[in-house]
């Protein structure tokens, strides 16, 4: 997609919008001794309209916690410990009755889930199962439902969506699959779409075209994206801001050029320093971050990152560093960073 | 399909043939033998003993026997009883419908309530009711049913007496269907009762299975309700682990709800098993063994049919 232009009509237009989806100091902690497991720990956020947020970090850092718990989709004894605030255009969701929440659910908020199959139910016809939105949201009867089943595969590129709205799941390659569950998700045209992971298990050359077919489905519908994936080269190429989460905090968000010229968080930094790059010497050895992830009960009194980190000081073992504005757009938590 | 149907009823041959090797085998070694039950007659003498060997064909190599009596299976000659030299077909078939009788009208109750018990049990988890039902399941599994229907005719017979304790019907009431239906409440809830706490399991850890899949949670992505998500998504999943179990199940259900019958004596086919244990009757038990293989092929095959009709990923084409 054309990232540039993309990016200009965000700077232009939507800066003066209220934000789409706020979310401020959402909070999953798992009662647990001697201490709390930290999953998600006060994650803020805002996501306009049109936009595509990039939620970039490792496994195990909280990102797809973070998405479950604003679509509300976690099961008890999960969904009772999420804490915090989200607003999806004014409406608080966290309060809402489940009913309500449900009504909104592939109306005004969906999701894209990482592995096509299993997220597919394998005796249900493709078309019956992107039918089931508009059934649900939109009122329509079976018949109507099913024709805009077609209608939503043609959108997101398949060429033959009366064959493919007929066949079950196993008979269709990974990457019809994941068309099959955007048409899904973007079938009553919510503003907000959640993709977790949505390229993760699909070959590289399909990985390319269903993110470009996410960003022209944006383009068409306006929705904001919230794209999470541990891929940098994904968020590279396809969000407008991007946001890098550290043991379930967000640890520096900023627009994607500036992260990728100079991150100024150290763990963002080498982040960024480990992925391979083809002009390097092929003997070279990739730089990595030394040591792994605190766990979710093990995290430390001040930075998440302190252990790990080459300019830790004392500050940074004792006190937690705030997500604070850095420079217009730039949030940072971080007692001694880079320069950017 | 029909060539799916084809070859699994090919492979059903040697499975067959098997069965009927060493049941025939089996009873072949039984001590007794089939003339023991003469030579307990004093009017009988050696002499006849001989002349029945011979009309029995019992004289021959077992070989021959063997081969005379497995091709009669094929053309619907399974042979004759020692007592009264009935055709045997004749007398299992006779039991047929009264089996059918109590094991459907039990079946019925048995799946309807345990597949409620299981979906709520899975549905709820760990909640009081769940906790109760698969403590009630345990308790009915570990009491054996003898019990369960000494306890029904002494509790509904013989002290309320709101229900007949045993028989299809009264005397002098054959063919009534009111006196049947009166007959049949007793052993359908005593039957029923063991077969709902086993399938109140395995419908409750079916459904739990179906209710952690991935796409249980894309339906719920989409907004869908949770009767729609249960019915819709979560059932149709369930039911195959469950409709394999009762292709497996159902053969011995119907050859041996032996217990029950005998105690409400019910003229079914376990009464017949039972009693033509007892009597040494050789002719009846071989058969009752190839009617329950045969069975079990037939249950096998309509499970894999119900089963590729609602994944068409087993669906062979």
């Amino acid at each position: 997609m054309n990232f540039a232009a993309a990016l200009a009509r965000i700077d232009t237009a939507a800066v003066t919008q209220a934000p789409l989806l706020s979310v401020r100091s959402l909070q999953l902690h798992l009662p647990s001794s001697p201490q709390p497991l930290r999953l998600v720990d006060g994650v803020s956020f805002d996501l306009r309209r049109g936009e595509t947020l990039g939620l970039v970090g490792e496994s195990g850092s909280g990102k797809t916690l973070t998405a479950l718990s604003i679509m509300r989709l976690l099961e008890p004894p999960l969904s009772g410990c999420v804490h915090g605030e989200v607003a999806l255009d004014g409406v608080e969701l966290m309060s809402l009755p489940e009913s309500e929440m449900s009504a909104l659910r592939g109306r005004a908020l969906s999701m894209v889930f990482q592995e096509p199959m299993t997220s597919l139910n394998p005796v249900m016809t493709v078309g019956q199962q992107i039918a089931e939105p508009s059934m649900r949201h939109l009122g329509l009867g079976a018949a109507a439902a099913g024709a805009r089943a077609e209608e939503m595969l043609r959108l997101v590129g398949i060429p033959d969506p009366a064959r493919v709205a007929a066949s079950h799941p196993h008979l269709l390659s990974g990457g019809m699959r994941q068309r099959a569950m955007i048409a899904m998700a973007i079938a009553c045209r919510p503003a907000l779409l959640v993709a977790d992971e949505p390229t993760t298990a699909l070959d590289v050359t399909v990985q390319a075209q269903i993110l470009e077919l996410l960003g022209e489905l944006q383009r068409e519908l306006g929705s904001a994206i919230l794209l999470i994936t541990h891929d940098l080269a994904v968020i590279a190429e396809n969000a407008h801001r991007v946001a890098v989460m550290y043991a379930g905090r967000i640890v520096e968000e900023a627009p994607v050029d500036l992260l990728f010229a100079g991150a100024r968080h150290p763990y963002s930094r080498g982040l960024l320093a480990s992925i391979p790059r083809i002009e390097r010497a092929r003997l070279d050895i990739l730089p990595e971050i030394p040591g792994v992830v605190p766990g979710p009960g093990e995290r430390p009194a001040g930075c998440s990152f302190a252990l790990r980190c080459a300019r830790a000081s004392a500050r940074c073992h004792a006190e937690v560093p705030p997500l604070a504005a850095a420079a217009p757009g730039r949030r940072l938590a971080c007692w001694n960073p880079l320069d950017g | 399909m029909i060539k799916f149907l084809l070859r699994r009823l090919l492979q059903a041959v040697p499975l067959l043939i098997g069965v009927s090797i060493i049941g025939f085998g089996l009873m072949h070694l039984a001590p007794g033998g089939p003339l023991a039950v003469y030579t307990l007659n004093p009017t009988i003498q050696a002499q006849d003993i001989e002349r029945i060997k011979v009309l029995f064909g019992l004289d021959q190599p077992v070989h021959v026997q063997y081969a005379k009596w497995s091709s009669g299976i094929f053309t619907g000659n399974w042979g004759y009883t020692f007592f009264g030299g009935r055709p045997v077909l004749g007398v299992i078939l006779e039991r047929v419908p009264a089996t059918m009788l109590l094991m459907g009208s039990a079946l019925s109750v048995a799946i309807v309530v345990g597949l409620a018990i299981g979906v709520l049990g899975a549905t709820r988890r760990y909640s009081v009711f769940d906790i109760l039902a698969t403590s009630g399941a345990l308790v009915a599994l570990s009491f054996p049913t003898f019990w369960f229907g000494l306890m029904a005719i002494y509790v509904f017979a013989l002290e309320l007496r709101w229900l007949p304790s045993g028989g299809m019907w009264e005397l002098g009431e054959e063919g009534s269907i009111l006196s049947l239906l009166r007959h049949l409440i007793l052993p359908t809830l005593v039957l029923a009762l063991v077969i709902t706490a086993t399938w109140s399991r395995y419908a409750r850890s079916a459904f739990l299975e179906a209710l952690q899949q991935d796409f249980m949670r894309t339906a719920r992505a989409k907004g869908l309700s949770l009767r729609v998500r249960l019915l819709r998504h979560a059932f149709p999943n369930a039911a195959k682990p469950l409709i394999a179990l009762l292709g497996v199940e159902l053969p011995f259900l119907f050859s041996g709800a032996l217990v029950t019958e005998t105690i409400f004596a019910w003229p079914g086919m376990g009464r017949l098993f039972v009693d033509a244990l007892t009597m040494k009757e050789y002719p009846i038990l071989m058969g009752m063994m190839m009617f329950t293989a045969i069975f079990v092929i037939v249950g096998n095959l309509l499970a894999d049919i119900a089963i590729a009709a609602i994944d068409p990923r087993l669906r062979l084409s």
